[in-house]
């Protein structure tokens, strides 16, 4: 059997959903988690002994970013990410093929790998499978993607059947290549589109190579919600109950909430951080815009319910003042945003471990439901 | 919430230290002190749950200009919360209101009248009249405020510079007419370049029940070299026993003049424009408290700090002072911080500020006076 560098025990279950605790490496972490995402090695303006503070177990570097800067070489000189940027707890990278396929307009999938032009020096370069691991491997985290062929879930057609196969033989020469499998957990992704033959072949395959965890991709592109739970509950449906499962790219509360319920444990996005820095908070009822003109006298906190370090101290009307013209203002929506992330992934596995999982979710929804008939900001 | 003053040592030079109680700081502050500036009342890039994590007392003592607030804030609404130090949960902290902030909110002496100063801020040119700034002040209550001054650069015309200490006086007389219940009055002084009106100016505040006084006019274009004899001139007909806070000086050389003169507070740009520039200052003392490399005469910027967005800091996994205490150097190396500048991270700030503030960088120069008095008095001419 493949090693691995990671223990999944699941401490409570309601039907699907499970409360799990996650040993990696460096961290001991709770599942449902939300991961933030910290492109640069960094999360927006935050210190790491904030992020502690509000419970951040996992921080999700984005490969591409920091094989151009610093450089996967230097990470690897000075002992790593961990080291580099001195957090002591979880991180997990993605493939970085993602990445480059998104933000590079002359990306181009071949069997090889992914083809796209250097944004140094214009010349085309390649990730191969391989690569993308080697970079992985030399940042050190806990938790590294395999390269995968994601297509966005709005084509259909053969395309889509190329990408799965391709993803399935890719991770044979991402699992060949994974020099570090003791430190390191590498996570194969699930994908497939909106088929579910498709998904079923390609879970049943990465199932087979018996990795530490794995990841259902190529969701969140634009699908609607009813393909994206149902692809979520096919998925989670059949991968291994002892293996963590993690939803790539997702998302929003709401979203959270559903994908915990049909048994996934993982997730990640920039949705938090970057709607804090448009002015937006997360609260309970949904979302709080803060450049809105009503708020410029609101005297209470964005959430006078959350606990957090912003919402005990400052009024709506401080930060109505400081959003979008001050850098101190998206730093603490970035704050209180991330704050109630985790505190929704907390509310989640305690309400799962203590058998009051049903209560939570209907609480969760009542609230979210019965703001959006409300008028107002 | 009185404020409270006492000279504890005095020098012949006429530099001081002293302590300042304020009602709601735990402790005293010991003067000279460096006032942190902030925008919109918190520092530049430090969220408010670092603060205590900064030494006190130096970081104890915020500099906030109420102008900030007219973008998108009504005065009425901080008085409803409370008031500045409950808007920005600094309770224990000591809160100096200037108008101008040295960095975005800048005196524009062409655009002032008769009826109040006018300033160039990120919200476009903004005048203020006495009755305005009194109302601003009454509903933000900080600890201490500077009455409006009319500050003109060193090269407008004798006239135009009597013309500021006239108004700057009678702008003071307004203010204090107005009396507003909130906070320790310091009187604005001015006069620029020319000593007979910075002269008359001290006189004429110091005839006013404040209590203390706000020197302004400076770091406008006048001569570094003039600046110790105009100093001396507002320090010498000025009380003891009030407390001297100056706007304008940066430089650490400057701010050791400033405290050879008898300023007992300055604010802290320098801090600022080294951070956004991404340096770090670097000078430190020997575990026995010697300035070996501090001594005022030997002051070389070159040793003092270093630029972290250089190259040779890329795999420098060493912090930016091997001995520091603070939470940057306590917990990331030259080459992490090195990659936020490269990649505009914010935390790159965040992490300078906080290192920049650190405790004994300007208790240093407190040390480095007291210690520089004694040498002073015993070898009469080191540092010349
Ligand atoms: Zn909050
Ligand atoms: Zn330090």
């Amino acid at each position: 059997t493949n090693a691995m560098a990671l223990v999944f025990e699941v401490l409570g279950r309601f039907n699907r959903a499970r409360a799990a605790r996650l040993t990696l490496p460096h961290h001991v972490c709770q599942t449902p988690l939300f991961m933030p995402v910290g492109t640069q090695g960094t999360i927006k303006g935050l210190t790491n002994s904030q992020l502690e503070d509000i419970g951040c177990q996992i921080i999700l570097g984005n490969t591409y970013h920091l094989a151009l800067r610093p450089t996967s070489e230097l990470l690897d000189e000075v002992g790593g990410l961990h080291n580099f940027m001195n957090w002591q707890r979880g991180l997990l990278t993605d493939s970085g093929g993602f990445q480059m396929v998104s933000l590079l307009h002359l990306a181009d999938i071949t069997e090889k790998g992914v083809t796209f032009q250097s944004p140094v020096d214009g010349k085309p370069m390649l990730l191969t499978p391989e690569e993308s691991i080697q970079i992985q491997n030399r940042i050190g985290a806990d938790i590294i993607m395999a390269l995968d062929d994601v297509v966005k879930t709005t084509i259909t057609g053969p395309r889509v059947e190329e990408a799965m196969y391709r993803t399935l033989r890719w991770i044979d020469r991402c699992i060949a290549a994974h020099k570090r499998p003791h430190d390191q957990n590498l996570f194969g992704i699930v994908q497939g589109g909106l088929d579910p033959i498709l998904r079923d072949i390609c879970a049943k395959g990465l199932v087979d190579r018996n990795l530490p965890g794995y990841a259902i991709g190529g969701l969140s592109g634009g699908e609607d919600k009813n393909s994206f739970w149902r692809v979520v509950a096919q998925c989670t449906a059949a991968l291994p109950e002892d293996k963590p499962r993690y939803v790539m790219g997702v998302g929003y509360p709401l979203d959270i909430v559903v994908c915990s319920a049909l048994g996934a444990d993982m997730y990640d996005c920039v949705y938090p951080t970057r709607t804090a820095r448009f002015g937006t908070a997360l609260i309970p009822e949904g979302v709080l815009k803060l450049k809105h003109k009503a708020m410029a006298e609101d005297t209470r906190p964005i959430d006078p319910t959350c606990p957090c370090m912003v919402c005990k101290n400052y009024t709506r009307a401080y930060i109505h003042c400081l959003v979008t013209k001050d850098a101190m203002g998206s730093q603490l929506l970035s704050y209180h945003n991330l704050y109630y992330m985790l505190q929704l992934s907390r509310n989640l596995h305690s309400s799962i471990v203590e058998g009051r999982f049903p209560e939570f979710v209907c609480d969760f929804l009542h609230k979210m439901v019965c703001s959006r008939k409300s008028p107002g900001p | 919430m009185q404020m409270k003053f006492m000279v504890k040592k005095a020098c012949c030079s006429g530099g001081r230290a002293g302590a300042l109680e304020l009602g709601n700081c735990p402790k005293p502050i010991e003067t000279p002190a460096l006032l942190l500036s902030t925008r919109k009342g918190l520092p530049h890039f430090i969220a408010p749950d670092l603060l205590p994590s900064l030494p006190f007392p130096d970081s104890h003592l915020l500099q906030i200009s109420p102008l900030h607030f007219l973008e998108g804030l009504a005065s009425t609404t901080i008085s409803k919360i409370g008031g500045l130090h409950q808007m920005l949960s600094l309770h224990q902290y000591g809160i100096a209101a200037v108008a101008r902030d040295s960095i975005q909110c800048l005196p524009e002496s062409k655009g002032a009248t008769k009826l109040g100063p006018s300033f160039e801020t990120p919200c476009g040119r903004l005048s203020v009249k006495p009755k305005d700034y009194v109302e601003m002040i009454s509903c933000m209550r900080p600890n201490i405020w500077a009455t409006l001054a009319d500050e003109v650069p060193a090269w407008v015309s004798e006239k135009r510079n009597k013309t500021s200490v006239d108004r700057t006086v009678r702008w003071l007389d307004d203010c204090l007419a107005l009396n507003p219940a909130a906070g320790s009055v310091f009187g604005a002084i001015v006069g620029g370049p020319n000593l007979d009106e910075r002269k008359r100016c001290a006189v004429e505040v110091a005839k006013r029940n404040v209590s203390g006084y706000w020197i302004g006019g400076f770091g406008l274009g006048e001569r570094i070299e003039e600046r110790p004899a105009l100093l001396s001139a507002i320090i010498d007909v000025l009380p003891d026993e009030k407390p001297r806070m100056i706007s304008g000086l940066g430089l650490p050389e400057e701010i050791l003049e400033g405290i050879d003169a008898g300023i007992d507070l300055f604010d802290s740009t320098y801090i600022y424009s080294l951070t956004l520039g991404g340096f770090a200052l670097t000078f430190s003392l020997d575990k026995g408290g010697n300035q070996y490399d501090f001594q005022r005469c030997q002051v070389e910027r070159d040793l003092t700090k270093i630029n972290l967005r250089a190259k040779v800091y890329r795999k420098d996994m060493s912090p930016i002072l091997g001995n520091c205490t603070c939470y940057t150097c306590q917990n990331h190396t030259k080459a992490y911080i090195n990659h936020l500048f490269n990649v505009h991270e914010m935390l790159a700030q965040t992490l300078l500020e906080m290192e920049a503030i650190k405790d004994g960088r300007f208790k240093k120069f407190r040390m480095t006076f007291i210690e520089s008095r004694r040498v002073h008095q015993e070898t009469e001419a080191v540092c010349v």
